[in-house]
C-alpha cells in the first residue's frame, strides 16, 4: 500500500473525531492532528486503536508517541505494515 | 406580590425520559390517560429470571443529535448518561435558555444522581481486559464508567460553572437531588441549579433485584398490569429506566430573566431511619419516615391540612402499608380526610434512582394543569390500605382538581428518606 492509498484510508479513520470534516480535503504530510485538524488530544489514542484495526497492525507506545502530523502517522503505519510482511 | 421574594425557589424548566413517554408534552398526555410504559422482555425469560417485565423508555440515541456533536456522539454508549443528557438539555431549553459553547454560567450548577454507573460499559471493560485486549479500551471508557459521568457530560454541554454534584441515595436519589439543589439556592450558594437523576436497568441490575424476589412475577404475560401499588394483588415492583431533570432557580433571578414559573418548592427534608426500630438495609424505620414528612412540612411552613395531593413512593411491595400508615401519622389525616394519593409507578414501574425526578415532574405537571393522574391497576385496593385511607382518596381515573400544595416522598435502600413540598406559584 503506497502513502497515497494509506492517506485516503487514514482520512476515514480521522473523520469521526473531526468537527470540521472539510479540512480533510486539504491535508498534507505537515498537517498537525491536534493544532490544524482540532482533534482532541485524548482522541489520538482512539485514532491509533482504529488504525490498528483498519490495517491489522500493532502500534506500540514508542511508535505512537511519534504521531503528531498526518505525515508521521503515515510513517508509522508504513513501518508497521513492513514489519508485518 | 404578598410574599417576600427572598429565599424562594421556583421551577422553570423540565425534561423527561420516562418508560411511558419521552418529552414533556407526550408525558403529560401519558400520565393523564394512564398510559403504561411496561413491557415484556423476552431476554429476561431466556435468562431464567423470575420477572420478565421492565419499564423501557421509547428513546433512541438519535434523540441527542440536536445537542451533541458527531464527535461526542461517536463512542457514547452509556444509556443512563444519554437519558440524562436528553432530560437536562430539554429542561434547559424549556426554561428559556440556549446552549452556547462559549459561555460559563457561574451562577448555575447541577445535582444529578444515579445508582450505578453503566454496567454494560463495565462489562465491555471486563471482557476486553480478560481477553488480553486492554490496550483497545480507548479514551472514552473512563468518562462513562465514573459515577459522575452524567454530571460531567451535562455540565460540559450547558457550561455550568457553579457546583456540579453527583448524588446517590438509592431510590431516594432523585428527590434528594432536587432537595440539594433547592437548599443550595435557598442558602445563597447558587442562583440556579439543574437537578435530576437517571437510571439504566440492564440485565445485570435487573437480575440483582430479581434474585431478592421482590419483583412482580405474576403478570409476565400481561406487563401493563404488573405494577400494582396498594392493591391486594401487588406482588413486588417492576424496575424501570429513565431520567428527568428540572431547572430550579432563585425567584428574583427567574423574574429578572422573565422566566415562566411552573411551581414553587416550599421546602423539604432528607434523613435516615438509622436501620433501627424495624428499619434495615432494605426496609424503612417508620419513625424515620414520619420524622422526614413532619420536618418537610414544618420546613415548608405549611399545615398538614393544606396538602391536596400526595405523590407516594408506593412501589407495590409490603412497604406500601408502612408508607400509608406513616403519612397518616405524620399528617394526622386518615379516612376521607386523607389527601388524594397516587403512585406514578403503576404506569412506569419503579425507576430506582430516576424515580424521584420523574415523579416530581409528574407532580409539577399536576400542579400546573390542575389534575390528579390515575392510579392504574388499583381495581382491588388492599384492605390494609383501605383501613387507613378512603378509596375516594385513591383515584383510579383522571381527576380534574385544584392542586395548590403537593407532597412528594421517596424512600431507598440504606433506610434513606426524602420528602419535598411543592405549591402552585402565587
Amino acid at each position: 500500500m503506497n502513502r497515497k492509498a494509506i492517506l485516503e484510508e487514514l482520512k476515514k479513520v480521522l473523520s469521526p473525531y473531526m468537527v470540521n470534516k472539510e479540512m480533510l480535503n486539504s491535508v498534507n504530510d505537515d498537517t498537525d492532528l491536534t493544532k490544524d485538524l482540532k482533534i482532541n488530544s485524548a482522541n489520538l489514542i482512539d485514532i491509533i486503536i482504529d488504525a490498528e484495526n483498519k490495517y491489522d497492525i500493532e502500534i506500540d507506545m514508542d511508535s505512537a508517541e511519534k504521531i503528531h502530523t498526518v505525515g508521521t502517522c503515515i510513517d508509522v503505519i508504513v513501518d508497521k505494515l513492513k514489519e508485518r510482511t | 406580590m404578598t410574599n417576600s421574594m427572598k429565599g424562594r425557589v421556583v421551577v422553570t424548566g423540565m425534561g423527561v425520559v420516562s418508560p411511558n413517554a419521552v418529552g414533556i408534552p407526550a408525558f403529560l398526555h401519558a400520565i393523564q390517560n394512564g398510559v403504561s410504559g411496561l413491557k415484556f422482555v423476552p431476554q429476561y425469560e431466556q435468562l431464567h429470571f423470575n420477572s420478565h417485565v421492565c419499564g423501557i423508555p421509547p428513546f433512541q440515541f438519535d434523540d441527542l443529535r440536536n445537542y451533541l456533536s458527531e464527535v461526542t456522539m461517536y463512542g457514547l454508549k452509556g444509556m443512563a448518561i444519554a437519558y440524562a443528557i436528553k432530560a437536562t438539555a430539554d429542561a434547559w431549553i424549556d426554561a428559556g435558555n440556549s446552549i452556547d459553547d462559549t459561555q460559563v454560567h457561574e451562577e448555575t450548577g447541577c445535582v444529578l444522581g444515579n445508582s450505578v454507573a453503566d454496567t454494560e460499559t463495565m462489562k465491555r471493560v471486563i471482557t476486553l481486559v480478560d481477553e488480553m485486549h486492554a490496550r483497545k479500551l480507548g479514551s472514552r471508557v473512563v468518562e462513562q464508567l465514573m459515577n459522575s459521568g452524567a454530571t460531567a457530560y451535562v455540565s460540559g454541554l450547558l457550561g455550568l460553572g457553579n457546583r456540579t454534584i453527583t448524588n446517590s441515595a438509592a431510590c431516594a436519589t432523585g428527590s434528594q437531588a432536587v432537595l440539594m439543589g433547592y437548599e443550595y439556592i435557598k442558602h445563597g450558594m447558587a442562583k440556579r441549579m439543574v437537578v435530576g437523576s437517571n437510571e439504566y436497568v440492564d440485565p445485570y441490575v435487573f437480575a440483582a433485584f430479581d434474585s431478592m424476589r421482590i419483583l412482580s412475577r405474576k403478570f409476565n404475560h400481561d406487563p401493563e398490569k404488573a405494577s400494582r401499588p396498594m392493591s391486594a394483588t401487588a406482588g413486588g415492583f417492576v424496575p424501570g429506566s429513565g431520567a428527568a431533570a428540572l431547572v430550579i432557580e432563585d425567584l428574583e433571578f427567574a423574574l429578572a430573566r422573565n422566566a415562566t414559573i411552573y411551581a414553587e418548592i416550599l421546602g423539604g427534608y432528607t434523613n435516615s431511619g438509622g436501620q433501627r426500630s424495624g428499619g434495615s438495609m432494605t426496609a424503612p424505620n417508620p419513625d424515620g419516615i414520619v420524622k422526614c414528612i413532619t420536618t418537610a412540612v414544618k420546613n415548608a411552613g405549611i399545615k398538614p391540612e393544606s396538602i391536596d395531593l400526595i405523590s407516594g413512593h408506593l412501589t407495590a411491595t409490603a412497604a406500601d402499608k408502612i408508607e400509608i400508615e406513616s403519612w397518616a401519622l405524620a399528617l394526622r389525616r386518615k379516612g376521607d380526610n386523607f389527601p388524594l394519593t397516587n403512585s406514578l409507578k403503576s404506569m412506569i414501574g419503579h425507576c430506582l434512582s430516576a424515580a424521584g425526578s420523574i415523579e416530581i415532574v409528574a407532580v409539577i405537571l399536576q400542579i400546573m394543569h390542575q389534575f390528579v393522574h390515575p392510579n392504574i391497576n388499583l381495581e382491588d385496593p388492599h384492605k390494609d390500605i383501605t383501613e387507613i385511607v378512603s378509596i375516594n382518596s385513591l383515584p383510579t381515573k383522571l381527576l380534574n382538581k385544584d392542586i395548590h400544595i403537593a407532597a412528594k416522598a421517596n424512600f431507598g435502600f440504606g433506610d434513606v428518606n426524602t420528602c419535598l413540598i411543592f405549591s402552585k406559584f402565587k
